[in-house]
């Protein structure tokens, strides 16, 4: 019996989609008529975000909850000899204090390198280190605590220099700050990458240019405007629940057992909605193991919330990198040989460093054909806030070097840099030198698509002097292969529960931090299940709960998650449409699933509400829910050691445009406008890809001109002090520095993507860095090899280059062609 | 546990008295989220750099991080919750979820407190007047470009040309 009355009007021309009905992959090409997918759709949490609804974890306020502050440490380098912590604990409305000895456990991110606590035992290593926490009734009673604590320290040498660092021997003058892990090793050396592919010496030798250029990424910090906050409740039942803005939910469960020596079944933890993270959030902070602790010691709920400040000494960021690249090509521009050197600034703990240091080499092979490949790269210790991962893991600044390298290279040969990338295109289904798969790769069209959107071919090279386009290109990872702790199980998993009344709950793992994986499950479910989107609750960030998903870095969910998703839609769907098709005596393909309806295909009038659908499945199957799940491919990368690393499933790609208005009389950069094309396999909702690739190009911007963690030297007064650790000093972009950028969405349909689709988070950063470098020189003919290009740097690279009046920019011809009218800033729209 | 002198301030938010006890020194945002609840505003550094505590006070955003709470004594202070109407959302919160000007949303409600304060000013904004009324309010996330899209059509809503589908016809 069903309902089958005239097509519905609000429905139209609905395209029902031609489907195997069996769960296979999707067939993703063009015409294959999703209702939701890949059209702009509103975010399942955009309303209440847009209302002040959404509750952050500051927002969470627990009866009786305590609120605690961390000590930090002054010296960039020191051992602790004693903490007397009487009198603060004497102070009235303090309730408990703890020190590094309360949890004298070593923990890290990478399980090969623990090396930190959560509050230093017998050590300090960067100023902001910390000590000691105290919980009280409120937070000017806990500052007041703070300042009753006696720490005695012993200073040692601090070392803030990563060459210095390299020649530390342990002797007191230059001690280690931590010690080898073997003997006879150097102990600030966190990590060591030597890899080469190819016959970089033969093919260097016999290549027709040479290009050898150093280069030095500054440091950057994530900035989210969240300030980090974690709370902590222990209950008289032994369970411990930590609500923290984290990325990695799954990570922290982890560390917090181990660390507190607690069964993690005993362990809830709950990320509410972060209010950005970018990487800055990607591991376990003293915050969360303070609040934990202190509330096992007051049997009360502990709130700390990070002061900007410490946001800053909490770090996690861009890591310095110094670099020394030499590329060679033949007379046609075709790469022949790389050959970088790399030392990276990690500061005082190793973090994720560990893959940064492979990440410095390994995701530099795509997308552009290389012969033969060589890299070293270090990574040191210094007593700085410690470095991690930001956007764009590793990759950015290596990528910053080598995208100016090529524009050098193409400047040998008079060859257009476009022509000369496209000449290196390495194309789709392929393995890079260093034997990573590459599946899906539309960078040719994400060239094209720059190409012609900034008006290349009659601008480049013939713009007036001061103004200038420059290109660049990139690739990023859709999520690492392997997860940080070695284990078979999937890396993502999604549960589906559906109601009586077609309501459908999809409990996600992952971890929503803007990004919108929360509204990607959404979209997915709406799709294959064919329920309107407000059918759909998003139940997320949830360990007890929720299954497993590792976290929201190295843009991984969209891929990952969203493959488990499609997994779990479709064994419930096949449940649908078997109970649909018992009942109207069809083949179970023939029922389709659409819109708030089930449709018998060959007759769309014929059709039942998706609630009568779900009820009749339930009635032959049993309640209503499935489990979906996603885990890598493992046939995809070399199997050299180290050779997993920087393997992912799919690779996304981007081209960037720049164009800048540089004063060549004081320096300043105005970057005019950004043009950028990516290669994100599928916008699942263009919008919000969309929403990726501008705060990419925002972020990579701001890099390029204005960022600087840097740290003061003992002649500027307090060795490693933080030079300005505020939003005044540490300048980001506002809305009136923020260029104007242009979004191009490029779908290359990966074959094992959702739907076919690729990330769009961090790849279209890449290539914004060295694109305004390359515009630089395109305006003036000066090169900047070293970030960030600020006034002063760029006002001393125009004088060492004789001055403005010296400058000779390069151009296609005598007379330039008349001036292009210019682009209005404030008068054009923006987006394709 | 500091003595600090506790006061009586008496606030006027979103239409509503609050009469909370809170120390002396708290600013309005402190008093704001912690001690009525409101916690719609948000705290991104707490000394005026960022923006995500913007409110608006008598029609005009003001950084309540900033500002101390006995200042606000007397004025009309609206927040982020008091923009919506009785379970409709203001017409530039629409815009907001339309356009996909929110990613992480931590900024969004001092951004949406300064965007009204100008479209109450002026419901025809140029991309120039957005970008000057919004300089005060740090986005980490979205490159401002969908904020702009989307001030600019909460413009076209409330002058009635929105050429859309709920009104447009
Ligand atoms: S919290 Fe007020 S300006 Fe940042
Ligand atoms: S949306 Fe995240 S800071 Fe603006």
């Amino acid at each position: 019996m069903s309902d089958t009355p005239r097509r519905d009007p609000a429905l139209g021309d609905l395209p029902l989609w031609a489907d195997s009905g069996d769960g296979s992959r999707p067939d993703s090409g063009a015409g294959s008529g999703f209702t939701l997918i890949g059209r702009p759709q509103r975010k399942v949490d955009g309303l209440a975000k847009a209302t002040g609804k959404a509750a952050y974890t500051d927002d969470i306020a627990l009866p009786g909850m305590l609120h605690a502050k961390i000590l930090r440490s002054p010296h960039p380098h020191a051992r602790i000899l004693s903490i007397d912590t009487t009198r603060a604990l004497a102070l009235e409305g303090v309730h408990a204090v703890v020190t590094g000895r309360d949890m004298p456990v070593r923990y890290g991110i990478i399980p090969w390198t623990p090396d930190e606590y959560p509050l230093c035992v017998e050590r300090v290593r960067y100023i902001g280190d910390g000590v000691a926490a105290v919980a009280a009734v409120d937070e000017d009673t806990a500052i007041r605590a703070l300042a009753l604590i006696r720490v005695e320290y012993e200073e040692l040498p601090a070392c803030l220099d990563p060459a210095e660092a390299l020649a530390a021997d342990g002797s007191d003058e230059r001690p280690f700050i931590h010690e080898p892990r073997r003997e006879g090793r150097n102990g600030n050396v966190t990590k060591r990458v030597q890899l080469s592919f190819g016959e970089v010496d033969e093919r260097m030798a016999g290549a027709e240019v040479v290009v050898e250029g150093e280069y030095f990424f500054e440091g950057t910090t994530h900035t989210p405007i969240e300030p980090h906050c974690a709370i902590g409740r222990y209950d008289e039942n032994g369970r411990l629940t930590v609500w923290s803005a984290t990325q990695v939910p799954h990570y922290l469960h982890r560390e917090l057992a181990s660390v507190l020596g607690l069964d993690p079944a005993t362990i809830r933890v709950v990320q509410p909605p972060v209010g950005g993270a970018f990487g800055g959030k990607s591991e376990p902070f003293d915050l969360e193991f303070c609040v934990a602790r202190l509330s096992m010691a007051t049997g009360r709920p502990v709130k700390i919330l990070y002061t900007r400040e410490e946001v800053f000494y909490a770090h996690r960021g861009r890591h310095p990198f110094h670099m020394k690249y030499r590329t060679a090509a033949d007379e046609q521009g075709r790469l022949q040989a790389v050959d970088a050197e790399v030392l990276l600034d990690g500061g005082a703990y190793a973090s994720f460093g560990l893959v940064t240091t492979y990440y410095a080499g390994q995701l530099l092979t795509a997308p552009y054909t290389m012969p033969s490949y060589r890299f070293d790269s270090t990574r040191v210790y210094t007593n700085k806030p410690a470095c991690g991962p930001k956007r764009g893991h590793g990759s950015v600044q290596p990528r910053f070097a080598f995208e100016v390298q090529l524009d050098k290279l193409a400047e040998k040969l008079g060859m257009d840099p476009i022509e000369l990338r496209r000449v290196n295109f390495m194309g789709g289904n392929t393995r890079t030198v260093n034997e990573l798969r590459v599946t899906s790769n539309g960078f040719l069209e994400c060239l094209d698509a720059v190409e012609k959107a900034s008006g290349w071919r009659e601008r480049h090279r013939r713009l007036p002097p001061g103004r200038g386009l420059g290109v660049a290109g990139s690739c990023y990872i859709s999520g690492t292969n392997y997860p940080v702790y070695p284990n078979e199980m999937p890396q993502s998993a999604i549960q589906l529960q559906v109601d009586r009344s077609g309501r459908v709950a999809v409990l996600s793992g992952a971890s929503e931090i803007g990004q919108g994986c929360d509204s990607m499950v959404a979209y997915i479910t709406a799709e294959e299940l064919g329920v309107p989107l407000e059918y759909v609750r998003v139940l997320a960030g949830d360990t007890d709960f929720t299954p497993v998903d590792l976290g929201a870095y190295s843009s991984r969910i969209t891929f990952m998650l969203g493959n488990a998703c499609i997994d779990a839609a479709r064994k419930l769907r096949r449940k649908v449409q078997e109970a649909v098709a018992e009942d109207w005596e069809c083949r179970p393909r023939q029922v389709q699933l659409a819109g708030g309806w089930a449709y018998y295909a060959p007759d769309t009038g014929r059709r039942m509400r998706i609630a009568r659908a779900f009820n009749l499945a339930e009635a032959r199957h049993g309640t209503l829910g499935a489990t979906g799940w996603y885990n890598t491919p493992r046939d995809n990368h070399g199997d050299y050691r180290g050779g997993t690393i920087g393997a992912s499933p799919a690779y996304s790609f981007t081209a960037h445009v720049a164009e800048v208005d540089v004063d060549v009389e004081t320096g300043v950069v105005d970057v005019v406008r950004i043009w950028v094309a990516h290669d994100c396999g599928r916008a699942l909702n263009p919008l919000l890809v969309e929403g990726q690739m501008e705060g990419s190009v925002y972020m990579g911007f701001a890099e390029a001109l204005m960022e600087e963690q840097i740290f003061k030297s003992a002649d500027q007064g307090r060795a490693g002090l933080h030079n300005a650790p505020s939003l005044l000093d540490y300048r980001i972009p506002t809305s009136l520095d923020t260029p104007e950028i242009e979004s191009l969405i490029v779908e290359s349909i990966d074959p094992e993507g959702p739907y076919g689709a690729k990330e769009a988070g961090e790849g279209p950063l890449h290539s914004s860095i060295p694109a305004i470098a390359n515009a630089i020189h395109d305006a003036t003919g000066v090169r900047m090899d070293r970030l960030p290009f600020s006034a002063p740097n760029v006002w001393r690279a125009i004088q060492e280059a004789g001055g403005p009046k010296a400058l000779a920019p390069p151009r296609r011809r005598a007379a330039p062609p008349p001036e292009p009218a210019r682009v209005d800033r404030t008068t054009v729209g923006v987006g394709p | 546990m500091v003595k600090a002198t506790t006061c009586i301030v008496h606030l006027r938010v979103n239409g509503d008295d609050y009469a909370p006890g809170v120390p002396s020194h708290y600013t309005l945002l402190e008093t704001l989220r912690y001690a009525i609840g409101l916690t719609g505003s948000k705290q991104g550094c707490d000394k005026g750099d960022c923006g995500a505590c913007t409110v608006i006070l008598d029609g005009e955003p003001h950084l309540s991080c900033i500002t101390p709470v006995l200042a606000a004594e007397g004025r009309e202070i609206r927040t982020v919750e008091g923009l919506a109407g009785a379970g409709r959302p203001h017409p530039l919160q629409d815009a907001f979820d339309l356009n996909g000007a929110a990613q992480c949303g931590f900024c969004t409600p001092g951004i949406l407190c300064s965007a009204v304060a100008l479209l109450e000013r002026n419901d025809n904004p140029s991309r120039t007047d957005i970008r000057e009324a919004l300089a005060g309010n740090l986005c980490r996330c979205t490159g401002y470009t969908k904020i702009y899209d989307a001030v600019e059509s909460a413009a076209a809503v409330l002058r009635g040309q929105d050429g859309g589908t709920e009104n447009g016809e």
